[in-house]
């Protein structure tokens, strides 16, 4: 069972929520997909038992076989490539690999080399297997990354996915194979703003979502927990505006781990989820 | 010699366009004629690496000189490549600009940005 936790904007509480719900199941998988800030191992501390470069491949030409027909730059949606003095130019971050010259190339002028855009850590923390990923300073796109993550996630387990903030291509790619989506929630105009803009995404994705509603202040307005009422969107959970919680997390602690409480908290969450949205 | 100018209309009085990349048209000058054309930018509308294809087509144009308020990184190495050389735009038309540049009133650009990737558009 994968479960993705995500929210339009940062700082609501993503990693706050995976990383508590990992640890409050009796045996989970931990996965930061928010590979251009991944902060859960802060947290988790795992004693890293793998690490393994990601790469991506990118064309290489051979300007003795190239003829300068510019098939290859019509083609590239990206305009990763440029005919510049009768030499051809290839910008390798803006490159998707798409590997549509190398096919389209009518002199097969292209070979294939790889290129390393981060890496993925693999380790043990209690009864979580913490799993990150980590783009590379400069990199554009962490998708890679995540794919690759994804493909190292074990199947049979309760998997968290912490996902990037937004509901770009990186959050699309993180909640892919979700079995349900979890959007964490502020109580300010702004954050509804951001849940209304996720919850469009996980909607397009046909994904069963739930939302939590994070820093709840009593007796004070919601905007986020009124638009889940008018949108008849399932509240899974309210985690109070608490000042204790946030101390410790501050500090780099798993609440869960630290307090009963906090443990009764998630597991009520986990089960909720597994109830509520995926049945 | 020909200038070039992203500009946000397809006449002499247009005002030069804040975006390079993703310019609506260019405006060609020709020094020797005084004559301007004007040519659709393809790349308007890129997915990505709007900047590179931008640049590809001034270089096909046969520009020497770009008249542009600014320019990514990838964009100005295409343009250093192709030995064509960036001035900064002053405030106005593209015709204001021609002047300027004829008066020897405008300077190189070397405030050249790392790119917007996708940052500044509709991403």
């Amino acid at each position: 069972m994968k479960i993705a936790v995500l929210s339009g904007k940062g700082g609501t509480g993503k990693t706050l929520v995976s990383v508590n719900l990992a640890c409050s199941a009796k045996k989970a998988v931990y996965a930061d997909c928010d590979v251009e800030e991944p902060n859960g191992q802060l947290f988790l501390k795992p004693i890293i038992t793998n690490k393994t470069s990601v790469t991506v491949t990118i064309p290489s030409i051979d300007l003795n076989k190239c003829t300068r027909c510019r098939k290859c730059i019509t083609f590239c949606k990206y305009n990763a490539l440029a005919l510049i003095n009768d030499k051809l130019m290839i910008f390798n971050e803006v490159c998707h690999s798409c590997g549509g010259c190398i096919v389209l190339c009518p002199q097969k002028a292209f070979t294939e080399t790889s290129r390393i855009i981060g890496s993925i850590e693999e380790g043990i923390s209690g009864n979580v297997l913490a799993v990150s990923g980590c783009l590379n300073t400069g990199e554009v796109s962490g998708v890679p990354i995540i794919k690759s993550i994804m493909s190292k996630l074990p199947k049979e387990e309760i998997v968290i996915i912490d996902c990037p903030p937004g509901s770009a291509c990186v959050v699309m790619e993180s909640i892919r194979s979700a079995d349900c989506c979890v959007l964490v929630a502020e109580p300010t105009i702004f954050g509804t703003h951001n849940l209304a803009m996720v919850y469009d995404l996980v909607k397009f994705f046909n994904k069963p979502a739930g939302v939590l509603l994070n820093k709840c202040l009593d007796g004070q307005e919601n905007p986020s927990e009124e638009f889940c009422i008018n949108n008849k969107i399932n509240i899974l959970a309210k985690i109070p505006f608490d000042e204790q919680l946030g101390s410790l997390n501050s500090q780099g602690f798993i609440s869960v781990r630290e307090d009963n409480k906090y443990k009764e908290l998630f597991e009520n969450l986990l089960t909720t989820i597994e109830k509520e949205i995926l049945q | 010699m020909k200038i070039i100018i992203p500009v946000e209309g397809k006449n002499t009085d247009a005002p030069v366009c804040p975006s390079f990349g993703r310019t609506p048209f260019f405006m060609l000058f020709d020094t020797e004629t005084q004559k301007s054309d004007f040519i659709d930018n393809a790349a308007a509308n890129s997915q990505g690496g709007a900047g590179i294809k931008a640049a590809q087509t001034l270089v096909d144009s046969g520009a020497k000189i770009l008249i542009t308020y600014r320019c990514g990184q990838n964009a100005a190495d295409v343009l250093n490549a192709g030995g064509i050389k960036i001035y900064k735009a002053e405030n106005g038309s593209a015709n204001d600009n021609i002047k300027k540049y004829k008066e020897e009133k405008l300077s190189v650009l070397t405030d050249i940005h790392p790119g917007f990737h996708n940052h500044g558009g509709k991403n």
